[in-house]
């Protein structure tokens, strides 16, 4: 089994966010003097981000806000707003995820079985939206491995496959036909068992907010965003190359793999740079790091790989 | 009625116009500073500001046909609502370049040749600035008022050119972008002047006596 990923950095290295709050605030306080009250939103972080070069290497979470008002969950609608607006209609409880497929104990495990037998740990990733804006975002979760491992693969299994929630009554926008629904997303077993992909049940050390994917999502931090899937009601271990939402949607703009690259563009837009959220107006442009910035961890999977062709 | 309305239009002087129109930019301005842009103001200002520049750009448009099938007019304002336009799709472009993109000179030069939505934009722009530089009364007599209609005749092509650039943004496509695009291809359409289309048609099908 591959070495367990250990992150340098917990939750409470970083300045909390109460102080981080305080901290902005005082910045904005000595920058702009009189006109600090108001000027905070838009400029408040001003001087609390750092510079290009070390703006991508900068692993300060965004604020709780931040992270849980802007969101792409479709189900809720298009726009990034929606989801915190209308996500509260959403039971998470009771949950629980169909496991099926090539594995040795198929069923339906109970949310609070799966989390009872987690390793749940805090875990600072970059997230990176294939719309060229970033994160940086403090999930509580646990390695995916663990529960595959727990519920035991088929040796002729190649892929998993996963599924959101399908229920338009909580979910206004599977009404329409904005995308397929359900959701999929999938993974090479070899990205699904690697030490950095997690499952995710919490957020800043508290349950996951539902704008976020609550109760139970997956975080790939080296892939866009749109991979990581949210709300999971089923995992498949199977053998070909399971469909995915994106890639159904527009084949030549969202590939299977969608690892984040600076060096292959999506057809409409650069892919080369990206705006970290959360530092108002004059944020600096940081560049975009091959995987992320998580190329040591996971550049192996793909050697021999044109990314360019596989992407 | 519509004539009491057009005498009551009369009265209203159109700097009137260039005051009413500044408004969604100060209220943005006033979302900015005071966090109602949310988290990501950058790409809220940038959107902002580019769909104010295309409904300005649409009611210039719908100008014309209000007219010709409603008997409302509204022709003093339009050069107040094109200029409006202009300044709106004027600070969407200066957003983006300066806040958004950064001036990354190597990523615009190659997102305006490679990426259709931006090519299309910066298209719609550049046929707007002979516009803009002419919608004053010393270029309209200089140049006369046939040479001056042919020239606007340009605010046709920025149109579609808008429309799409909207339409091209999203990663899907927005009903409310389309919804746009379609109303922009309908005010076109009054444009033409299907008399005389018809009647030159008219005169194909049917024999000279």
């Amino acid at each position: 089994m591959a070495k367990r990923f250990k992150s340098d950095l917990k939750h409470s290295d970083v300045t909390p966010q109460k102080h981080f709050l305080n901290r902005r605030n005082l910045i904005i306080g000595a920058g702009v003097l009189g006109a600090g009250a108001v000027a905070g939103t838009a400029f408040g972080t001003l001087g609390a981000k750092p510079a290009v070069a070390e703006g991508a290497l900068d692993l300060t979470p965004n604020t709780l806000k931040e992270i849980s008002s802007y969101n792409n969950y479709y189900e809720f609608g298009a726009s990034k707003t929606d989801p915190a607006k209308y996500a509260h209609t959403l039971t998470t409880d009771p949950w629980s995820v169909k496991i099926d497929g090539l594995v040795e104990k198929p069923g339906t495990y109970d949310l609070a079985d799966i989390l009872k037998n987690a390793d749940l740990e805090e875990r600072i990733y970059r997230f990176r939206c294939v719309e060229a804006w970033s994160m940086v975002v403090p999930w509580l979760g646990f390695e995916l491995a663990s529960l595959l491992n727990r519920v035991g693969v088929q040796s002729k299994a190649k892929y998993v496959a996963f599924e959101t929630l399908f229920r338009p009554d909580e979910m206004p926008a599977q009404k329409t036909s904005v995308l397929d629904w359900p959701y999929v997303e999938g993974l090479r077993l070899d990205e699904a068992m690697n030490p950095l992909t997690i499952l995710a049940s919490g957020l800043y050390g508290k349950e996951l907010p539902k704008q976020n994917g609550a109760p139970l999502r997956l975080v790939v931090p080296w892939k866009y965003g749109f991979k990581s899937i949210k709300s999971i009601v089923r995992i498949s271990l199977v053998e070909e190359m399971p469909p995915t939402t994106w890639n159904t949607v527009g084949p030549n703009e969202y590939g299977f793999y969608s690892n984040v690259n600076p060096e292959v563009d999506h057809r409409r837009w650069s892919q080369a740079s990206e705006r970290l959220i959360g530092g108002g107006i004059f944020a600096k442009r940081q560049p975009t790091l091959k995987f992320n910035g998580y190329e040591e961890q996971v550049a192996d999977l793909y050697t021999g790989m044109d990314l360019a062709k596989n992407y | 009625m519509i004539n009491v309305l057009n005498a009551k239009l009369r009265s209203i002087p159109a700097w009137a116009v260039y005051i009413l129109g500044t408004l969604p930019f100060l209220w943005l301005v006033y979302l900015l500073f005071s966090g109602g842009l949310g988290v990501d103001p950058v790409k809220a200002l940038e959107r902002g500001v580019g769909l104010i520049g295309l409904k300005f750009l649409v009611a210039g448009l719908a100008i014309t046909p209000l007219r010709k099938f409603l008997g409302l007019n509204l022709l003093k304002f339009r050069r107040a609502v094109g200029l409006l336009a202009f300044f709106y799709v004027s600070l969407h472009l200066t957003v983006w370049l300066a806040l958004d993109i950064q001036f990354f000179w190597g990523e615009i030069w190659a997102d305006i040749i490679k990426r259709p939505y931006i090519t299309i934009g910066m298209g719609a722009f550049v046929l707007m600035i002979p516009l803009a530089v002419t919608s004053n009364n010393r270029v309209l007599s200089k140049i006369g008022p046939v040479r001056w209609r042919r020239l606007h005749a340009l605010t046709y092509p920025v149109l579609i050119l808008a429309g799409v650039h909207y339409a091209l943004i999203g990663k899907v496509w927005q009903i409310q972008a389309l919804v746009y695009l379609l109303g922009i291809v309908i005010l076109l359409l009054t444009r033409v002047r299907f008399a005389k289309c018809c009647s030159w048609i008219w005169q194909k099908v049917t024999p000279a006596t």
